[in-house]
């Protein structure tokens, strides 16, 4: 068990995270019981055997499509997309992407190289979860999610850009 | 100009607050230099050679002359006494310490400033035209799309952590003087048939380890879908671009690689999901922006000053002053004004705080308290009254601000090179400084006539050799410093990439190198003809084989130099 950030607040999980060592191949992997998330390519690969299991969840790596999940993300109650590196930041679109255009409306973790300084633009577009790295402190990270109070851009959580929400200043008084 | 309101106070007062505790949690630890190093870049800090360097967002180049004081101030507070303009039309100072970086984004929180995505892998600080709003050849004025793609651009979630930097520019007139081509989106706005305003879009320009101009994207993108149509842009390059190879990472390679129809393919398809969406641009958002850019109030006078006239041909100094610094305005007897930042022995863009405070003073009397920022590195006075051009013209003099060079050989761009930046391979400003003393006598200048001479410390070009009609980039060839020239770049309208005429010279040999390049050019030219079109005309060769044909004499290092 270890804790991670869930709908802002920071929370015990149980899911562990199934990374390919160099020895593994997607297709010969165990996949060990209990929640698990998989990497994509183990899904894809194990599918036949995996179908039936009742909890487990699926992993995007930054160079994947998410468009590759198009057809399964229903049967997902949780989606990751993993981050290599923190200034790695094709996650962030592939997250946009999962909810703006594929729909996903379940959990999105973030997991990887999550850090407290990425977590609020991390949650704009989209993601709910964050798995942040083990040795930094958690609850100090969660003040990450606080960092502004307004936006300018729409994005995944707030979809109208700020001209489109208040009313903004006028004119140029010197 | 435009003003904050109370939302962007709050998003840049939290900037500040969320800055200085990353500072806080580096200073004890809590953050390692990797994971701080790229979140002080966002924030425009650069570990130098000597000390940190803190580059200010000056946005499309447009300041008040409250902002140019507070300059004055933190170079005087927090560096040593002056600061360098940038080809983005930023200002930056050389000698930062870390520790007090919050106090100076404070106090530029408190004149509506800050250094956001001033560096890193995000959206830049976006560039536009100088004389925005007063040129005569406008279509339309920029400023407002500029102001509203800085705020899209400011904590753009999505794409903070990009392959590499990103630079926008924008330009409204006939004429291109936001050098848009060598932009990773370069856009020119343009009319329709119907008149309707949009922008012609330019993807994939850049200089770098690989020059390429701009490849049209699409020809007439409505005003009112620049937001979603840039967001496409940017997506279809976060996801693509590569991420192997930093010197391949921007947005060109891609845009090269897989080629342009395939690009705007791409593009299109992420557009169709976003077009008409929330982020299209409404007219009361258009208008409220604009309101800001409104003309200040002019005066009703005459097309020409005849007192201005008399003084023309009673002054020859002043005359040449207004010949190459003073430009044309829309306004009848209003010009626009260019403080020459190239004095010879000064290096190019740099400003002392007595001269800030100077120019903000200027503004204030001159030109409604504004100034803008070139990308030439020269500071533009851009509502004078034409009445008042002599009076002005005595004082910048007397500050060093009103050498007659502007687009002349000595009006060089020029990075801070090897004697500040981390990046250089070689210095640069030596080599500025070399020129414009060999070069220094304006007779000789006025004869060559226009040439943009550009100068790189590395391959980052950050001095736009490229574009330069006469480029010059420092490069490392066994430790020790080299340079290597080319001829024929141009920004503007027919923007072009430099060709390298040759082998690299010394730092001694540069001078002379120029001098033979001048000679060529004045033998081969035809009457009026202009460096570039001679060079456009006869092309490289004839200016390899002199520059080649005798050996250049390496003068003894002497000074520093004999002990480098």
């Amino acid at each position: 068990m270890r804790n991670i950030i869930k709908n802002k607040a920071v929370v015990a999980d149980d899911w562990t995270v199934l990374r390919l060592g160099e020895e593994d191949t997607p297709d010969a992997v165990a996949v060990p019981e209990g929640k698990v998330i998989v990497p994509l390519k183990v899904w894809q690969q194990q599918r036949a055997a995996l179908e039936n299991r009742a909890e487990l969840g699926v992993w995007i790596g930054s160079s994947e499509r998410p468009e590759e999940l198009k057809d399964d993300l229903s049967r997902f109650k949780l989606v990751a997309v993993d981050f290599p590196k923190f200034a790695d930041g094709r996650g962030y679109s592939i997250a946009y992407n999962l909810r703006a255009r594929l729909g996903y409306t379940g959990e999105l973790r973030a997991i990887g190289d999550v850090l407290r300084d990425q977590l609020f633009l991390m949650q704009r577009v989209g993601f709910d979860a964050f798995a942040v790295r083990e040795d930094k402190n958690i609850h100090d990270a969660l003040k990450g999610l606080t960092d502004f109070s307004e936006v300018y851009s729409n994005s995944w959580d707030q979809k109208s850009p700020l001209f489109r929400r208040v009313q903004r200043g006028v004119g140029a008084e010197a | 100009m435009y003003r904050y309101d109370q939302y962007d106070h709050q998003i840049v007062k939290e900037r500040v607050a969320q800055y200085a505790d990353q500072v806080r949690r580096r200073l004890n630890n809590e953050l390692s230099e990797d994971e701080f190093r790229p979140l002080r870049l966002q924030n425009g800090l650069y570990y130098q050679r000597h000390a940190y360097m803190l580059r200010i967002a000056v946005p499309y180049g447009l300041l008040s002359s409250k902002q140019v004081r507070m300059f004055a101030h933190i170079a005087r507070e927090h560096d040593r006494g002056y600061g360098h303009f940038t080809t983005r039309q930023n200002i930056q100072f050389n000698w930062i310490k870390v520790e007090e970086t919050p106090d100076i984004l404070a106090k530029l929180a408190s004149v509506e400033m800050h250094a956001i995505q001033t560096s890193g892998n995000c959206v830049r600080n976006i560039t536009s035209d100088q004389f925005a709003g007063v040129a005569p050849d406008e279509i339309v004025d920029p400023r407002p799309y500029c102001e509203i793609l800085r705020q899209w651009s400011t904590f753009h979630p999505e794409f903070a952590f990009l392959p590499r930097k990103f630079k926008i520019a924008i330009n409204g007139a006939e004429e291109d003087r936001a050098a848009i081509m060598v932009h990773d989106i370069g856009l020119s706005i343009a009319k329709n048939e119907q008149g309707e305003i949009g922008f012609r879009v330019f993807v994939g320009g850049g200089m770098g380890r690989t020059p390429i101009l701009g490849s049209e994207i699409r020809a007439f993108l409505p005003w009112q879908h620049v937001l979603s149509y840039v967001e496409a842009i940017l997506r279809v390059y976060n996801q693509y671009g590569r991420r192997d190879n930093m010197y391949k990472a921007r947005i060109k390679i891609l845009v090269k690689a897989i080629g342009i129809e395939e690009f705007a393919r791409q593009v299109e398809e992420e557009w169709q999901d976003l077009k008409d969406g929330p982020s299209t641009l409404t007219q009361e958002e258009l208008n409220r922006v604009a309101a800001y850019f409104t003309a200040p109030p002019y005066e009703t006078l005459p097309a020409t000053d005849a007192k201005v006239e008399q003084l023309k041909t009673e002054n020859k100094a002043f005359a040449k002053w207004i010949e190459r610094n003073v430009k044309g305005h829309k306004v009848p007897g209003y010009a626009s004004v260019v403080l020459s930042l190239k004095k010879t022995g000064v290096p190019p863009g740099d400003v002392t705080a007595d001269q800030m405070d100077f120019v903000a003073d200027l503004a204030d009397r001159y030109s409604f308290g504004e100034l803008r920022a070139t990308h030439e590195q020269n500071l533009v006075l851009a509502d004078v009254k034409q009445s008042e051009l002599f009076a002005l013209w005595e004082e910048a003099k007397k500050h060093g601000l009103a050498t007659p060079n502007i687009g002349f050989l000595t009006d060089m761009i020029c990075c801070p090179g090897g004697d500040f930046c981390a990046l250089a391979n070689a210095k640069s400003i030596p080599i500025a400084s070399d020129i414009a003393e060999r070069f220094d006598n304006l007779d000789f200048q006025h004869d060559i006539g226009d040439l943009e001479l550009n100068i790189s410390g590395c391959i980052n070009s950050c001095g736009h050799h490229h574009i330069g009609h006469i480029g010059i980039l420092g490069v490392d060839k066994d430790g020790s410093e080299w340079y290597q020239v080319s001829i024929g770049g141009s920004q503007g309208n027919e923007s072009s990439i430099g060709k390298i005429i040759g082998p690299s010279f010394s730092a001694h040999q540069v001078t002379e190198v120029i001098d033979r390049i001048l000679q060529v050019y004045v033998r081969e030219r035809t009457e009026d003809e202009r460096f570039i079109d001679t060079a456009r005309r006869i092309g490289v060769t004839p200016f390899k084989e002199f520059v080649y044909a005798t050996p250049i004499k390496i003068e003894h290092p002497a000074g520093e130099d004999a002990y480098a």
